[in-house]
C-alpha cells in the first residue's frame, strides 16, 4: 500500500502546500520585513510587530472585538439554550421552530451582513441618522446579526445535548420532590456542560473571526471605529500602500490570539471528557 | 397533565411562533423590497408595496443584466460543486492512507492538517493570493485545488476519525483475495466512509457557496462569485446604487440554498452537529 502514495496523498498534498504551507511559512517570514510585493521584501527585525501597535487602529479593532465577542458568547448561548429547553418540552410544531431558527445559518455573510443593513438603517432613519453614525449602532448590530445567524445553530447543539439526558434522572429528582428550578440546576445543567462548553468555544471564534459580516454591515464606519481584527488586518494590507509587512505582523498577532483560545478549548474538552 | 403545564405549555407555544415570526421577518423584508420600486426602498423599507411602488419583476430583470447575476450564479455553482467532489474524494483517499501507513512521515502530515484548521485565513491571505496568482490558478478551475488545499484540514481530520474506528479485517480479507489497493478503496472503504462524506461535502459547500474573501482576492471582479457580485454591486457603486436591483441579488442568493435546504434538512443538521462536536 505504501507505494501508492502518489495517488492517495500528493493530490491532496500539493493543494495543500500551495493553498496552506508555503503561504504560512512565507507570512511568518514576511512578517519581520518592509514589502510592497513579495518580491522587494526587506528584513527590518521586529519593526513591523513595533508598528503595529504605532497607531490605535489595532487596539481598537483589539477592543471591539473582545467586546463585541464577549456580548455575543452570552446572549446567543443564552437565548440558544433557552429555545432548545422550550422546544424539547414535546411542543406541537416542534420540527417547524426548529427548521425556522436554524435557517439564518445557511445565509452567506456578506448577504446577512446587507439584509441587517437595510432592516438597521430603516429602524435609524426614522430617528434621521444610519448605522454609521455612532459605533454603538455597528456594535449592537453587529451583535443582533450574530444572534439571528448563530442562536439556530447552538440550539441545535442544545437540543442533541438535551435528548442525550436520560428521562429518568429527571423522574427521579421530581419523586425527590425537587422543584423544576432544582431540576433544571442541579440535573439538566450539569449534564449538559460538554454543549455548553462546545457551543461557547464555536460562538468566541465564529465572533472573534467575524469578517464578511462586519464588511458588509458597517465596513468599520464611522471612521474605522466599528472594524474588528479581521477587518483592520484586511484594511492594513490592502488600504495603505507600504503597509503590507505591518498587515502581516498584524495577521500573526491574530493568529497567536486564535491558537491560545483553540489549545484552551482543548484543555477544556479534554478535561470534561475524562470527568463523564 | 395539569392545567398548570397545559396553561405553561400554550404560553411557550405562543412565544415560539412570536419568535419565529421575528426570525422570518428580515427574509421577508428583502423579499418585499425586491417587488418594489427602487427609490421606494431606502427609508421606507417596512412599507408594503403599493400600486405606485410595485416593480413587478423589473429589479430581477435589471439584477441580472446590469450585476451579471446570472454568470455569477453559474460560476458559484460550478466552482462550490466541483470543489466538493474532488474534496470527498481526494481527502478520502488521503484520509485512508495517512490512517493505515503509520510511519513519522504521515503522523507529521496529519499533525500539519489538524494545525491548519486553527489558523484564521488572514494569516495566510496575502502569501496565498501570490502563490496562486504566480502559478496561475487563479481561475475558476484553479480555485477548486485551491479550496482543496483550504479544505483538507477540516476534511482529512474528520474522515480519519471515523477510518480509526472502522475494523481493518475487512479490508485485510480484500488483500488476501487479492484487491490492489485502489480496488479495496473504492470498493470497501468508501462506500463504509459514505456517512462522513456526506458531513463532510455538507459542510465545505455551505462554506464554498458563501466564502467571499477568497474568491474576490484570487478571481478578483472578472470571474466574480455570487457573494463577490453582491459586495461589488454595493461598494463599487458609490452612492449610486440600485437598490431595487440589489434586492433582487439578496433574494437570487438565499433562495437557492434554502430550497437545498428544506430538501436535506436531516443531512444538514446532523452534519453541522457531526461538525461541531469533532471541529
Amino acid at each position: 500500500m505504501k507505494k501508492y502514495f502518489p495517488l492517495f496523498v500528493l493530490p491532496t498534498l500539493l493543494a495543500f502546500a500551495m493553498a496552506f504551507v508555503i503561504p504560512f511559512i512565507m507570512g511568518i517570514y514576511l512578517s519581520f520585513n518592509k514589502f510592497t510585493t513579495v518580491e522587494n521584501a526587506k528584513w527590518t527585525g521586529f519593526d513591523n510587530y513595533v508598528r503595529v501597535f504605532g497607531n490605535s487602529d489595532f487596539i481598537n479593532a483589539l477592543w471591539f472585538t473582545v467586546l463585541f465577542t464577549a456580548v455575543s458568547v452570552i446572549t446567543v448561548n443564552v437565548f440558544a439554550f433557552l429555545i432548545a429547553l422550550a422546544l424539547t418540552k414535546a411542543l406541537r410544531g416542534t420540527n417547524i421552530f426548529r427548521t425556522i431558527f436554524f435557517m439564518p445559518n445557511l445565509i452567506g455573510g456578506i448577504v446577512l451582513g446587507y439584509i441587517w443593513n437595510l432592516i438597521i438603517n430603516g429602524v435609524l432613519s426614522y430617528f434621521g441618522v444610519d448605522i454609521s453614525y455612532s459605533a454603538k449602532y455597528g456594535f449592537w448590530g453587529l451583535v443582533i446579526l450574530t444572534n439571528w445567524q448563530l442562536i439556530g445553530y447552538m440550539m441545535v447543539i442544545y437540543i442533541a445535548g438535551l435528548q442525550n439526558i436520560p428521562k429518568d434522572l429527571n423522574e427521579a429528582a421530581e419523586i425527590d420532590g425537587a422543584t423544576r428550578g432544582q431540576a433544571l440546576r442541579h440535573v439538566t445543567i450539569p449534564m449538559l456542560m460538554p454543549s455548553v462548553t462546545i457551543c461557547t468555544f464555536l460562538t468566541l471564534t465564529n465572533s472573534f473571526k467575524l469578517f464578511d459580516q462586519n464588511l458588509a454591515l458597517t465596513a468599520g464606519a464611522p471612521a474605522r471605529k466599528t472594524a474588528m481584527l479581521a477587518l483592520d488586518i484586511y484594511n492594513t494590507f490592502y488600504g495603505r500602500a507600504g503597509w503590507q509587512g505591518v498587515g502581516q505582523a498584524k495577521a500573526v498577532i491574530f493568529f497567536i490570539i486564535v491558537a491560545m483560545i483553540a489549545f484552551i478549548q482543548l484543555k477544556f474538552t479534554g478535561s470534561k471528557e475524562v470527568e463523564s | 397533565m395539569t392545567a398548570g403545564k397545559k396553561f405553561g405549555g400554550t404560553v411557550i407555544f405562543i412565544l415560539m411562533i412570536i419568535l419565529s415570526a421575528i426570525f422570518l421577518f428580515p427574509i421577508f423584508i428583502v423579499f418585499i423590497n425586491s417587488f418594489k420600486t427602487k427609490f421606494s426602498i431606502m427609508g421606507s423599507p417596512f412599507r408594503l408595496p403599493t400600486s405606485e411602488t410595485f416593480a413587478g419583476f423589473e429589479n430581477y430583470v435589471t439584477g441580472i443584466k446590469s450585476a451579471g447575476i446570472g454568470g455569477a450564479f453559474l460560476r458559484s455553482l460550478f466552482i462550490t460543486v466541483f470543489s466538493v467532489l474532488i474534496i470527498a474524494l481526494l481527502c478520502s483517499m488521503t484520509a485512508w492512507y495517512l490512517v493505515r501507513v503509520k510511519n513519522k512521515f504521515t503522523k507529521i502530515l496529519y499533525s500539519m492538517f489538524v494545525f491548519s484548521m486553527i489558523v484564521p485565513f488572514q494569516m495566510v491571505m496575502y502569501t496565498m493570493t501570490y502563490v496562486v496568482t504566480k502559478i496561475k490558478f487563479n481561475n475558476p478551475v484553479g480555485i477548486i485545488f485551491v479550496y482543496l488545499g483550504f479544505g483538507a484540514g477540516l476534511s482529512v481530520f474528520m474522515l480519519s476519525g471515523f477510518i480509526k474506528s472502522v475494523p481493518v479485517d475487512l479490508e485485510e480479507a480484500a488483500e488476501i483475495d487479492g484487491c490492489t489497493p485502489v480496488q479495496t478503496f473504492f470498493r470497501i472503504v468508501f462506500p463504509i466512509l459514505k456517512p462522513t462524506v456526506i458531513t463532510v461535502t455538507i459542510l465545505n459547500a455551505m462554506w464554498i457557496w458563501n466564502d467571499y474573501l477568497l474568491p474576490y482576492l484570487i478571481l478578483g471582479t472578472q470571474n466574480k462569485t455570487l457573494p463577490v457580485a453582491i459586495q461589488i454591486a454595493m461598494q463599487g457603486a458609490y452612492g449610486s446604487v440600485n437598490w431595487g436591483g440589489f434586492m433582487a441579488m439578496l433574494v437570487l442568493a438565499i433562495v437557492p440554498i434554502i430550497i437545498f435546504y428544506l430538501f436535506s434538512q436531516k443531512y444538514i443538521i446532523e452534519g453541522v452537529i457531526a461538525g461541531a462536536v469533532k471541529g
